[in-house]
């Protein structure tokens, strides 16, 4: 049988070869940053082009149908592209390490569905360069997106239908692991919030993505194959779409935004030493926004005519989800109150967090009313109140993730001062960029406009609008520097560099062994390293015997699956232009996945087991291989 | 700890499928993942309510001229029967009898082809008889779709449980693979049921307009 | 001395005033200068919200602010501060008091959204199949509007006519793809479907209406395409009288008499050869939707914009009818009508300008 040694091969093709097909969790949460990272950067200069033009009436920047395909993409790019990988990557970087398990419940889906997002990612985004971007607004709703010329709407939904299959693959696989992996004495009560808000974002992903995947076969059969869902003249009905996009989108923004509540969960605690206030009813209100989650998406549509009944129990509805957000507020708050707050780059952009994410949480209570929303609605205002729940609420918690757990992942510690430059800009052109975007709203701006005229009393409020964008954007080229600077000094950190970390990852050697534990932990309490630090002790007490650990090969076959999608993809996108070439690249395509797939199922793959003598070894040499 | 330890019908485990970590994870993740199938097909239910009927002209076919009780009847029968060889199977995989097991899903796979092969006629039967086509109209966009969706779950079902057999046949049953074994029963128990509900709210419910 | 004061004191409240009517942006457009009925509903009903939610900004504000600045580790203190697990007292606080300030909001909000989707008016019909109540049919194309009085059998496009003090309803609906049809000045949006007929009413006070120079600014507020930006329509609100003349002047337009002025008259030739198919200049079109392609000019020469967005006079109409492709791009008409000499464009502008309603 294999042993450690056949997982290392040196050289830089080496590294590259080990990356692509790796199954380890933690090397996996690295991909997802990085693939995370790039698209957040390439939605970050959509955004910027978008602020250019609008910086002044009249202006000309871009052409009309190119700021349409911007914002799509931008939209696009952020939500499904940026935000909820790198979610995905904390998750998986975090998640496992935090319940004491040694590897996620399905390794090999795990990369998967990597791969899945990564193709589906680059597929959508190659439509840049393919004739032309989707046009239809992240929403792409069904009329216009029928009606919209070229592949741009293929892209969208061929690209959304690859990478969502892989999110779906990741939600069911955190799920078991949460629910079949905890370390002995890790009870459902005593899991870390962050592992709490996965487990619930998780099951929203299970439940919120069929509906999509529904809504986009039917886009494609529609586009594609002369369906007529959507098509009135065929006795299709457009609003099918906006139910079905809804169900799906409601849930998805608590898909982003939970885990990044869980982020500060962890965050505020540890810099206030001090456990979490109010932890039972922190989670009781996790699972019941999760599940009012689904009940309120038809508040998107009040101005779609559904009329006054069900706008008024979904106004209802969607104001319920306000008092569970409340107690989440008031818990941190309280968490601090009476603690010992450092001031770390995480902490800042928690303590930045609670008012600006409660300014964008009030708005969407405003929204709720129905008859108000009947003038928010598309309008300016809407992008400032989103705007103020995913950038004040996801990035500032996805920015504190990434300093908090920098140490964790690479082994080394983000520069603070430069994180704090970085922190302070961003701050700044946050809410330089959306808070009076709530005003030009109000006063009469429609959203996903290309251009305003002048005389209408907007100019002053773009200006400034798009000036805030400007810091922005400099903050996170600082950021980048800092990644950069600190990767090339490459300092190690050593375990627990926080020196205040309450939870098992900070339990671990570092860099993490590539099996997390060599023995798995035994876990006393909430905050289980907490309580062994409070009794003298540096690390976990074991819950087994030092003995041989199983572990899963690496593997290819992600890849491939992953690799013959995107290729059939291209089949059924240019099969409507009648060339010749495309159903065949369709099958093969389908062929190359479902061989993969076949392969897998008939190829045995029990792992390997890494020998208690190694462990032993191991140890010795100081937990590093 | 061997997945591929052999084992006698004595001591073979009581839920040989849940008997190792990897066979508890996969079975508790497949149910995970028939519960998103159920919101995928429950959207699918929906859609095909909201077009019931919805044609460009009053010339088209309607649910009450299409549907032909018989025939569903007996692909009902067909597939439901297919679910009970199928337990039978299951049955025989936690005695370690892997001969019957073979031979039980072998029927399973003949019926649910039985089945396929009504639905293949029936399509066919309604586009060359009334010009239903999944192109002709809303309806028949959604008619297609939903009862294609499901029509597409056999097909994968049947190859999946085929493939199965066949890797399998000659190393008989051991604990790495008797949780694929048991995972794709369930599969094909829940294509059972979405057929029942197909059954009811598309045939049933249309015939009687 | 005296005097100088209190213009000094003036001057302020005017710069006050100002800032602060310049913060509601512009009476013609904002929602926060709400022109009326609808629009005054939605607005109360934004106070009312801000204002608890504001409260609560403070509330939160306050006790943020003292937790993060009272409790910052001073330099150099190691100690382990004192672990609570939580209040039940508090908790219930907290859960308590938002759920009685979202029933003050509740409320309202439940009895407004009834009271704004009251249209029974337009269904009360009388014996010849009209109403009591105005009603105005209005289609949205990409990238026009078309507003058709079924009552008075007229129909015209870009530019609404109202009467002031009365509630005006609506039928909405898209020939091509969704837009939504919003006067931010008069109340919420409602969506042009192109599945079914979506209704409204929005109702403009003469007052309000005076402090605008009875002219609002009207949006599309659903991505279409392209020129989404530049759908815009204006909304000419007028006392019952004027309105009333209004009407009658549409009703009796005679679109097939030939404009004294040589130039006009030439004009009319070019349209009546390219123009006609798509445009009509009879506010009585009688022609199916279908094949209202363009927007109806009955009125053009009495109207505030060309194409909805450019100055009204004869130099942007040329400009526009010489390229619309470079105004509003994605439009349905470039292309259409082939080039057209500057000698023809002069004259289709001195026909178009010259459709005016006989005062």
């Amino acid at each position: 049988m294999s042993t450690i040694a056949h997982t290392q091969k040196r050289g830089f093709a080496g590294t590259v070869w080990d990356y692509l097909t790796t199954v380890d969790h933690k090397k996996i949460a690295i991909l997802y940053l990085l693939a995370g990272g790039l698209f957040f950067l390439v939605g970050g200069i959509e955004a910027m082009m978008i602020r250019i033009q609008l910086a002044v009436p009249n202006n000309d920047f871009v052409s009309a149908g190119l700021f349409n395909e911007i914002i799509t993409m931008h939209g696009t790019t952020m939500i499904f592209l940026a935000a909820m990988p790198l979610l995905l990557g904390f998750m998986n970087a975090v998640m496992p390490l935090q319940i004491g398990a040694r590897d996620v419940a399905f390794p090999f889906v795990n990369a998967l569905g990597f791969w899945l997002f990564f193709f589906g990612g680059v597929f959508l985004n190659l439509s840049w360069f393919l004739g032309g971007a989707p046009d239809a607004g992240w929403t792409s709703y069904a009329s216009l997106s029928l009606a919209s010329e070229g592949h741009g709407i293929d892209f969208y939904v061929l690209g959304l239908q690859i990478s969502g299959f892989g999110t779906l693959m990741g939600g069911i696989n955190f799920l078991v692991t949460i629910i079949n992996m905890r370390a002995p004495g890790m009870t459902y009560m005593r899991m870390p919030l962050f592992t709490w808000t996965t487990f619930v974002a998780s099951a929203l992903i299970l439940f919120a993505f069929p509906p999509l995947t529904v809504g986009l076969f039917m886009m494609l059969f529609d586009r594609m194959f002369g369906a007529g869902f959507f098509d009135v003249a065929m006795g299709g009905n457009t609003v099918i779409w906006e139910h079905l996009f809804w169900i799906f989108g409601h849930p998805e923004v608590y898909i982003l935004i939970l885990p990044a509540f869980g982020i500060f969960s962890e965050v505020i605690p540890t810099f206030s030493r001090k456990r979490l206030f109010g932890y039972s009813s922190m989670v009781f209100a996790t699972v019941l926004i999760g599940f009012l989650g689904f009940m309120v998406w038809a508040h998107h549509m009040f101005t779609t005519g559904l009329g006054p009944v069900a706008n008024a129990i979904f106004a209802v509805a969607t104001m319920a989800i306000a008092v569970p957000t409340g107690i989440k507020i008031f818990n941190w708050i309280l968490t601090m109150w009476g603690g010992s707050i450092q001031f770390t780059v995480p902490m800042l952009y928690a303590i930045a967090f609670i008012p600006s994410f409660v300014m964008g949480g009030v708005t969407g209570v405003m929204q709720a009313a129905a008859p108000a929303d009947y003038q928010f609605h598309d309008s300016y205002f809407i992008v400032a109140h989103f705007h103020y729940v995913i950038v004040g609420g996801v990035v500032f918690g996805l920015l504190a993730a990434v300093h908090f757990y920098w140490p964790l992942m690479f082994g080394t510690m983000l520069s603070e001062k430069l994180g704090k430059v970085t922190f302070v800009l961003f701050l700044i052109g946050f809410h330089l960029t959306f808070f009076i975007q709530h005003f030009l709203g109000l006063m009469g701006m429609p959203r996903r406009v290309w251009t305003f005229l002048p005389g209408q009393g907007l100019e002053t409020g773009n200006l400034i609008s798009s000036i805030g964008a400007a810091f922005m954007f400099v903050a996170v080229i600082v950021l980048l520097i800092n990644v950069v600077v600190t990767q090339v000094k490459n300092v190690k950190v050593g375990m627990d560099p926080w020196k205040d970390g309450r939870t098992l990852e900070w339990a671990i050697p570092s860099p993490t062994p590539f099996y997390n534990f060599k023995q798995l932990p035994l876990v006393r309490g909430l905050d289980p390293f907490w309580i062994e630090k409070l009794e003298g002790k540096t690390e976990m007490t074991p819950a087994e015997p030092i003995g041989d650990i199983h572990m899963p090969n690496n593997s290819f076959t992600p890849f491939m699956v992953s690799l013959g999608l995107f290729i059939g993809a291209f089949g059924a996108m240019y099969h409507v232009d009648d060339k010749g070439w495309a159903i065949p690249v369709l099958i093969f395509g389908l062929v190359v996945t479902f061989g993969s797939m076949l392969y897998r199922s008939i190829k045995d793959d029990h792992g390997y087991h890494i020998h208690k003598e190694e462990l032993l070894d191991d140890a010795n040499k100081g937990g590093t291989r | 700890m061997a997945a591929e330890e052999k084992f006698t019908p004595q001591t073979w485990p009581e839920s040989p499928e849940q008997a190792t970590l990897e066979g508890k994870n996969k079975f508790l993740g497949f149910w995970l993942f028939l519960g998103g199938e159920t919101v995928l097909f429950a959207s699918l239910f929906a859609t095909y309510l909201a077009l019931k009927d919805s044609v460009p002209s009053p010339d088209h076919a309607l649910a009450k001229d299409l549907f032909e009780l018989p025939l569903v009847f007996l692909m009902t029968m067909l597939l439901l029967t297919s679910s009970l060889t199928s337990v039978f199977a299951m049955y025989h995989m936690k005695n370690y009898n892997f001969k019957k097991m073979q031979t039980w899903l072998f029927i399973t796979v003949m019926l649910g082809f039985a089945f396929l092969g009504c639905e293949i006629y029936e399509f066919n039967h309604y586009v060359h008889e009334y010009e239903h086509t999944f192109t002709s109209s809303a309806f028949g966009s959604a008619f297609y779709t939903l009862v294609g969706f499901h029509g597409a779950h056999v097909t994968f079902g049947l190859l999946w449980i085929i493939a199965l057999m066949i890797r399998n046949a000659k190393r008989g049953l051991n604990l790495y693979n008797a949780p694929k074994f048991y995972l794709a029963s369930l599969y094909w128990h829940f294509i059972d049921v979405v057929w029942v509900f197909i059954f009811t709210v598309v045939y049933l419910m249309g015939m009687v307009g | 001395m005296k005097q100088k004061l209190t213009k000094g004191r003036l001057l302020i409240v005017f710069a006050l005033l100002t800032l602060v009517l310049s913060g509601c942006g512009e009476p013609f457009l904002s929602t926060l200068i709400p022109a009326g009925e609808a629009g005054q509903i939605a607005y109360d009903l934004m106070i009312l919200s801000t204002v608890i939610m504001v409260g609560v900004i403070i509330v939160v504000s306050i006790m943020f602010a003292v937790a993060v600045i009272k409790f910052r580790r001073k330099k150099g203190d190691e100690s382990i501060p004192k672990q609570v697990e939580g209040s039940h007292v508090l908790e219930i606080v907290w859960t308590v008091i938002p759920i009685l300030l979202l029933i003050i909001l509740t409320v309202p909000t439940v009895i407004t959204t009834f009271e704004l989707a009251d249209t029974k008016a337009m269904d009360k019909k009388n014996e010849d199949g009209t109403t009591d109540a105005l009603v105005v049919n209005v289609r949205a194309s990409l990238y026009w509007w078309e507003f058709e009085y079924p009552n008075q059998k007229i129909i015209t496009s870009q530019e609404l006519v109202v009467p002031t003090d009365q509630r005006v309803y609506f039928n909405i609906k898209a020939s091509d793809v969704k837009h939504s049809f919003w006067i931010p000045a008069a109340g919420g949006k409602i969506d042009a479907n192109t599945d079914n007929v979506n209704k409204m009413w929005l109702e403009f006070d003469n007052e309000k209406a005076k402090e605008a120079d009875n002219l609002f600014y009207g949006k599309c507020t659903e991505l279409c395409g392209p020129s989404h930006a530049l759908m815009d329509f204006k909304v000419q609100a007028l006392p019952q009288d004027e309105f009333d003349q209004w009407v009658t002047a549409m009703q009796t337009v005679d679109a097939e008499a030939a404009p004294q002025d040589p130039q006009a008259a030439a004009g009319q030739e070019i349209f009546n050869q390219k123009c006609l198919s798509c445009h009509a200049v009879s506010p009585a079109d009688a022609r199916p939707e279908a094949a209202r392609l363009a927007p109806n000019l009955a009125d053009f020469g009495d109207r505030t914009r060309v194409a909805g967005i450019l100055e009204h006079n004869e130099e942007e109409l040329k400009n526009w009818i010489a390229n619309p492709e470079a105004y509003k791009p994605g439009n349905k008409m470039t292309g259409t009508y082939g080039e057209l000499s500057d000698q023809e464009l002069d004259q289709l502008a001195a026909y178009l300008m010259g459709l005016k309603l006989e005062k």
